[in-house]
């Protein structure tokens, strides 16, 4: 079947064929011919269409859908401005292998390199950022540059894809025809994997005397979380994951031994630097967990297994690595595993877990933060997806709230994007309508991208944002703390905007909570709140510290307890 | 320690442009970068020396063979390999020296491509050892201009280049 149509059609029936239900997306100048067809599409119920109020809040909600959903995220912005504003959202999609694609329009090919209104050489500036990028000049190019988008953006190693499109060939007609991308020449995901050496890991794992299972993000988007339990319990192996691996192993699971790193769990830190055996799936031994990579793990034999071949021998020296994608090699390995019995290892990683747990102190000058996020925890039944932002935050998020599920947790790990998580929670509930979408905020980070409350109000959306307010951007005020001397440089934001009338003149609920007491009622005020946003603002003691703390750079041998 | 790598990729506007973006943001070093059309239109080679231990070296071809327009990689380390370099070199030469300079260029097996009032331009091809060599005895008289076009190599025989 072949027909004639105009640029814009070919890319929304190509969306189609992807499966694309929702777009989130900014118009402008050069995507006029696209919004121009989205306008018909949008009413004969083929798409949704969500309209954030920055490009930034696009790019984070087609984020925050693709985490929570495992589809791929698509988002729109014009040339120039519109393109520039989603660079920070495509910035931490690529580096938490999210797949996206993006959309942007382009001035005129007439226009091209002049200079032109709104002109700026986006695809010259995603190169970095994106698994790959196209310019498309030539309209009879457009379906298959579409549909080879998201083959790449979801294979393989996931990642954003960005398509800039020139308004005139959005505009121009071209011909149709229903294809499937086979395969491209350039870009092949591993598809085979080393079955010797899978054989070798095996006989490691089963004779292994100090193993521990690292997982990460990986893990989630290769489907493997299953496989990973079904690994552990066989062998009986400790399990620590990464800031992008959390849900990836239930975390209430017995043998979870929590994130390890700057600020995880000290035995989550201690299993993986005393261990014998390190089994890393789906993890890049990222700088957050190791620290000095030299002193990281020193007594260590690793086996990685990594889909993407490039992080193999990246930072850690593997002693077996496996490129492959992680279920298909849990699938060859799990079989040859041998059952395997708690010995001495596991009675002092228990014994290391019960004398260092956890811990905080109650504050004297406002709330803990820390008991902000276990009443989260407790009264969503820890089945809520939970965003955050980057900070302190985050790290109490990480540290308290447990999650038993992938797809749950979603945070920007590695670029560390502050103003993410209240948009990806927007995504997240536009992809999960019937979950209670939770965003664990900072009152630094909430501020970043706080106009798509407007979105939220638009489209009758639930998102819930905790905001641990201490009137401090405060993971850099406990730097300063901890390493110059107390000297608070720009970390005060005083106490401003009053939430809850902002919430109010947006038409969302807000409520303040000071007392600890109010904690838990407040969230049970927000959880019923079903249409709106609702936002808590809760007065936390203005100086509590994230620990455990390694400091950056360093090793677990200067870990921090307090 | 240095390495000689081919990059076949697509080609296709701005590939060269992913690649050396990657080299600066990942903070790879690179020497000498060649680029040109290959035996088949559709594929343009890229030969790229480098310095850098194993670990640099893998690192470098892994991060090029994720590019999307990257079709192969091929690091010629551990294989015999034909490899020449053009070097356009002017010297300064008095008519009095310029038969003196002449017979140089002759040993390397130059050519004196151009002759103006106070210099001479060689054409000199070789490996790179042979061209530093040449350059060297040159600086003697006096380098006015001078360009290289970067490493070319070919695997000798019928060692396969192409994936």
């Amino acid at each position: 079947m072949s027909n004639k149509m105009i640029g814009a059609d070919a890319i929304l029936k190509v969306f189609e064929e992807e499966g694309v239900e929702v777009m989130f997306g900014f118009p402008g100048g050069s995507v006029i011919p696209i919004y121009d067809r989205l306008y018909h599409a949008v009413a004969d119920g083929r798409f949704r269409h969500v309209l954030p109020r920055h490009e930034q809040g696009a790019a984070h909600m087609a984020d925050g859908y693709a985490r929570s959903t495992g589809r791929v995220g698509v988002c729109i912005a014009t040339s120039g401005p519109g393109a520039m504003n989603l660079v920070t959202g495509i910035a931490t999609a690529y580096m938490d292998s999210v797949p996206l694609v993006a959309i942007t329009g382009q001035v005129k090919t007439t226009a091209i390199g002049k200079d032109s209104f709104q002109e700026a050489d986006t695809w010259g500036v995603t190169i970095p950022i994106t698994k790959h990028n196209y310019l498309v000049k030539n309209v009879a190019d457009l379906p298959d540059i579409v549909r080879e988008a998201f083959y790449i953006a979801r294979s393989g190693r996931p990642g954003p894809v960005l398509i800039d499109i020139h308004s005139d060939v959005s505009a121009a007609e071209c011909t149709f025809t229903e294809r499937h991308i086979e395969q491209l020449r350039g870009y092949r995901p591993p598809v085979t994997v080393d079955q010797e050496a899978v054989r070798k890991a095996a006989e490691w794992i089963s004779e292994a005397e100090r193993p521990v299972l690292y997982i990460g993000g990986g893990v989630i988007a290769s489907g493997a979380c299953d496989l990973v339990k079904q690994l552990a319990e066989k062998a009986n192996i400790a399990v620590v994951h990464t800031l992008m691996g959390k849900g990836g192993f239930p975390e209430t699971h017995p043998l979870s031994f929590g994130m390890p790193g700057m600020h995880g769990t000290a035995y989550a830190s201690y299993a993986l630097n005393k261990a014998g055996l390190i089994i890393a799936i789906g993890a890049r031994f990222d700088d957050r967990v190791t620290g000095d990579p030299s002193k990281f793990a020193v007594g260590a034999r690793i086996i990685h297994i990594d889909v993407d071949a490039a992080e193999l021998n990246k930072i850690k020296k593997a002693d077996i690595a496996i490129c492959g994608d992680a279920r298909q090699v849990l699938e060859m390995l799990v079989p040859l595993v041998k059952p395997r019995s708690p010995g001495a290892w596991e009675a002092e990683l228990e014994d290391y877990r019960a004398r260092h747990p956890l811990r905080y102190e109650t504050p004297s000058d406002g709330i803990a933060p820390q008991y902000v996020v276990e009443q989260l925890y407790k009264i969503t039944g820890g089945e809520a997806i939970i965003s955050t932002e980057v900070g302190q935050n985050q790290m109490w998020a990480a540290q308290y709230y447990k999650v038993d599920k992938p797809r749950h947790f979603l945070s920007s790990g590695g670029l560390g994007t502050m103003g993410y998580g209240f948009p990806a929670a927007i995504g997240a509930q536009v992809g999960n309508p019937d979950k209670v979408v939770w965003d664990i905020a900072g009152d630094g980070s909430i501020q970043m991208c706080i106009q798509e409350l407007a979105t939220c109000i638009q489209e009758k959306l639930p998102v819930k944002v905790a905001i641990l307010n201490n009137c401090y951007l405060g993971m850099v005020r406990q730097w300063q703390d901890l390493f110059y001397e107390k000297r608070y440089s720009f970390v005060s934001i005083c106490d401003v905007p009053d939430f809850v009338k902002l919430l109010d003149a947006y038409g969302g609920v807000g409520y303040k909570v000071s007392d600890p007491e109010d904690v838990a009622p407040a969230i049970e005020k927000a959880m019923e709140v079903d249409d709106r946003p609702c936002f808590i603002d809760f007065k936390v003691s203005k100086e509590e510290n994230v620990f455990p703390m390694i400091p950056a750079g360093k090793s677990f041998d200067d870990l921090m307890l307090t | 320690m240095r390495h000689t790598i081919s990059v076949l990729v697509e080609n296709k506007p701005g590939v060269l442009a992913r690649c050396a973006g990657l080299f600066a943001r990942r903070g790879f070093n690179i020497d000498s970068l060649a680029v040109s059309v290959t035996e088949n239109k559709a594929v343009s080679r890229i030969t790229l020396t480098v310095a850098g231990d194993e670990l640099t070296l893998d690192q470098i071809c892994k991060q090029l063979d994720k590019l999307v327009d990257v079709i192969a990689v091929l690091d010629h380390t551990n294989d015999l390999v034909v490899e020449r370099e053009l070097c356009l070199c002017k010297v300064a030469a008095s008519p009095q020296q310029r038969a003196e300079v002449i017979q140089i260029c002759n040993i390397f097996r130059g050519e004196c491509v151009d002759v103006g009032n106070g210099t001479l331009t060689f054409e000199v091809t070789g490996d790179e050892e042979k061209i530093d060599a040449f350059v060297r005895l040159m600086k003697e008289y006096g380098i006015k201009e001078m360009v290289r076009t970067g490493k070319v190599v070919v695997p000798r025989g019928m060692q396969p280049t192409q994936q």
